[in-house]
């Protein structure tokens, strides 16, 4: 009997082409998602080197950071990011790369049409140059953002030079509670470790809440695992990934798929495989999750308290807690339930999927958003746009008052327009507080798409469950 | 890519946990398809008023800290997303190495590309730094040591390729090119998984 291995060992395992004394191993890459705003300087590398992308069959591009979402007849006004959509666009023609450009009724954000093209498939290792690919690890894939340099090796090898990570455990036991959803366990984890809690790990979620999650809601919880501090987070695969990724574009047909299942079928983590750390949560303990602070890890239950500065004793930590405090201009003590709110944006990588809108939907179905808050939906791609639209979603939010736009990263890293203004506040489904994430002196509270209607409607922050 | 060779600078202290990468350089400014002229952007919100002015009390805009080499920051620096714009305007800015506790996976990997040096130290390490924010530290990457301006001498940590690679100025592209050979062998034996061009 071989040594008994976690689902991050198998994948590792099958993917070392060299290894070399005194150097990290040579690491095959399955699938590259490429896209605008991370990628010009790479090709450019490729240009001065004379090298040519070695395997654009397993490379794909699309734009998403600095497109707009405003309707796609106008002309990007911003001509800075209008350049760098076109040179995405160019490069992909001069390299021979497939690309869905903007207008393209596949286009959307590159972690969202990954797995809805079929694209990222159990087992796989796949790259981009975004820390949010971790989002793609729900299907079972090891998944993890590189930099732009990297981005380059892999255009020009398929390969990158990688240490193998650690392995965290998260399991997640027993049932969700109504008005409690998969972003709620992450921002939960997030809270309780801390967002470096899990730097040079891997995390690998199980335990019955997971496996009772949907790929959508799966998906939502590899997203972050980056803002937990790990570069990787996945899900091993199971009937409801097969099941999920069954009849894709991209998908294994007939006898491969087939084949494939029987192969993936052998990914997950075999009985009696150690992990180098685990940490346990009870899923029906939680509750609606929100962030009050400037980084993910702040976070606390909706009817929590802002923690106090002067109840830690470590000074960095308490400087931070009480910098975030005067930057979202908030009490400590005092509850986030009820704080007014600018905007409410539904969207980004995290959130922006069809179940996620269906669920917004359900919470605005009849009801209007509070007169005083701006509230921006923005589907993940251009197939969750016209499929919500199939089943009369966007009229469910416009009839509410909210504004239905195009697909893109939007008002999650604001730089396409989508932004708040300095001061405001909004909840928002994405994945980053950051002081001036959202905008320069933007102030974000990040929640689920649950909580983020409920508080549209409020036009303060509130708990879903007074509407459930 | 650049050489990394010993020195001595003072350093500029940002005694912050959790200095994430949209701090380091916001992503308004993602939307260059160039490398260079981002040293004038970093820290840009803590640098700059609303009118676009320096702000006196932000360090990086105080005389004494022109020319520094070194940031000292705090725990998990880097944090946050993945652009190598933040090492590109750390670099650009003039900066060759950062001291923390501890930093982002992703940020470190980039930065190591770009001969910007993290160096971890161990917690009682970096307290005694702080206490003297401006002082001088020397750098030696071939012996790992960081000596603090008292003399006291700290080992720190590197990965053994990295190093090589700093210490050479060799790119790690090229390296990989030379394993070609591996690289069509280990393709012959996996087949793709799909075509993205069908």
């Amino acid at each position: 009997m071989s040594k008994p291995r976690t689902i991050i060992e198998k994948i590792w395992d099958n993917h070392v082409v060299a290894e070399r004394a005194h150097a990290p191993a040579l690491l095959y890459v399955d699938l590259h998602l490429v896209h605008e705003v991370t990628s010009p300087q790479a090709f450019d590398g490729l240009r001065t080197r004379g090298l040519k992308v070695r395997r654009p069959d397993l490379t794909i591009a699309t734009t998403d950071h600095s497109t707009p979402t405003t309707p796609r007849g106008l002309p990007i006004v911003d001509k800075i990011a209008a350049a760098q959509v076109e040179r995405m666009v160019q490069n992909a023609k001069d390299f021979g790369i497939h690309c869905y450009p903007l207008g393209s009724d596949k286009q959307g954000i590159v972690h969202v049409i990954g797995p809805e093209l079929g694209l990222t498939q159990p087992g796989m290792t796949v790259v981009c140059g975004d820390s949010h690919t971790a989002t793609h690890g729900a299907m079972g894939a090891l998944a993890f953002g590189i930099g732009t340099s990297e981005v380059e090796h892999v255009l020009a090898t398929q390969c990158l030079l990688q240490k193998p990570s650690k392995s965290y455990q998260v399991l997640v036991d027993g049932a969700l509670k109504p008005g409690v959803s998969a972003k709620d366990i992450i921002l939960a984890l997030i809270a309780r470790i801390g967002i470096g809690g899990g730097t040079g790990f891997v995390f690998e979620f199980c335990g019955s809440a997971v496996r009772a999650l949907s790929m959508e809601e799966r998906m939502t919880v590899c997203n972050m695992s980056i803002e937990g501090g790990a570069r990787a987070g996945l899900v091993a695969p199971d009937d409801t990934t097969y099941q999920y990724l069954n009849g894709r574009q991209y998908a294994p047909q007939g006898a491969k798929w087939d084949e494939a299942v029987a192969r993936w079928r052998q990914l997950p983590t075999d009985d009696g495989a150690t992990y180098d750390k685990s940490i346990t949560i009870d899923a029906a303990s939680l509750e609606p999750m929100i962030t009050f602070g400037t980084n993910p890890g702040m976070g606390i239950p909706i009817r929590g308290a802002v923690p106090n500065p002067s109840d830690i004793t470590d000074p960095l930590e308490r400087d931070s807690l009480a910098r975030a405090l005067v930057y979202m201009d908030l009490a400590p003590g005092k509850p986030l339930l009820g704080h007014a709110i600018n905007v409410v944006f539904i969207g980004s990588c995290t959130n922006s999927r069809i179940s996620d809108l269906r669920t917004a939907a359900s919470v605005l179905k009849g009801r209007k958003v509070n007169p005083n808050v701006r509230v921006m939906v923005v589907p993940g791609s251009q197939q969750v746009k016209e499929q919500a639209q199939a089943e009369g979603l966007d009229k469910i939010f416009r009839d509410a008052g909210a504004d239905w736009r195009e697909a893109g990263c939007s008002m999650c890293i604001a730089m396409n327009g989508d932004q708040l203004q300095p001061g405001e506040y909004s909840v928002s489904t994405s994945n980053r507080n950051f002081e001036g994430r959202q905008g320069k002196g933007g102030r974000t509270f990040l929640a689920s798409p649950m909580t983020a209607a409920a508080s549209a409607i409020a036009g303060k922050v509130s708990d879903v469950r007074e509407l459930l | 890519m650049e050489k990394f060779i010993p020195f001595e600078s003072r350093m500029v202290t940002i005694a912050r946990d959790n200095i994430d990468t949209d701090q380091i350089i916001p992503a308004r400014f993602l939307k260059t398809i160039s490398k260079v002229g981002l040293g004038d952007q970093l820290f840009c919100d803590w640098r700059y008023d609303a009118e676009g002015k320096p702000k006196p009390d932000f360090v990086l805009n105080k005389p004494e800290t022109k020319s520094c080499k070194v940031l000292l920051a705090g725990d998990n620096f880097g944090c946050g997303s993945s652009r190598e714009h933040a090492p590109w305007a750390l670099t650009q800015y003039g900066f060759r190495a950062v001291i923390s506790t501890s930093f982002a996976d992703i940020f470190k990997n980039n930065s190591l590309k770009n001969s910007l040096l993290p160096i971890v130290v161990p917690p009682d390490v970096h307290a005694e730094l702080l206490k003297d924010p401006s002082g001088t530290v020397k750098i030696d990457l071939a012996s790992q040591t960081l000596t603090l301006a008292s003399g006291r001498h700290v080992q720190f940590p590197v990965d053994e390729f990295a190093k090589h690679c700093l210490l050479e100025g060799i790119d790690e592209l090229g390296y990989i090119l030379q394993q070609a050979p591996a690289i069509t062998a280990f393709e012959s034996a996996h087949p793709a998984l799909i075509d993205t061009r069908g």
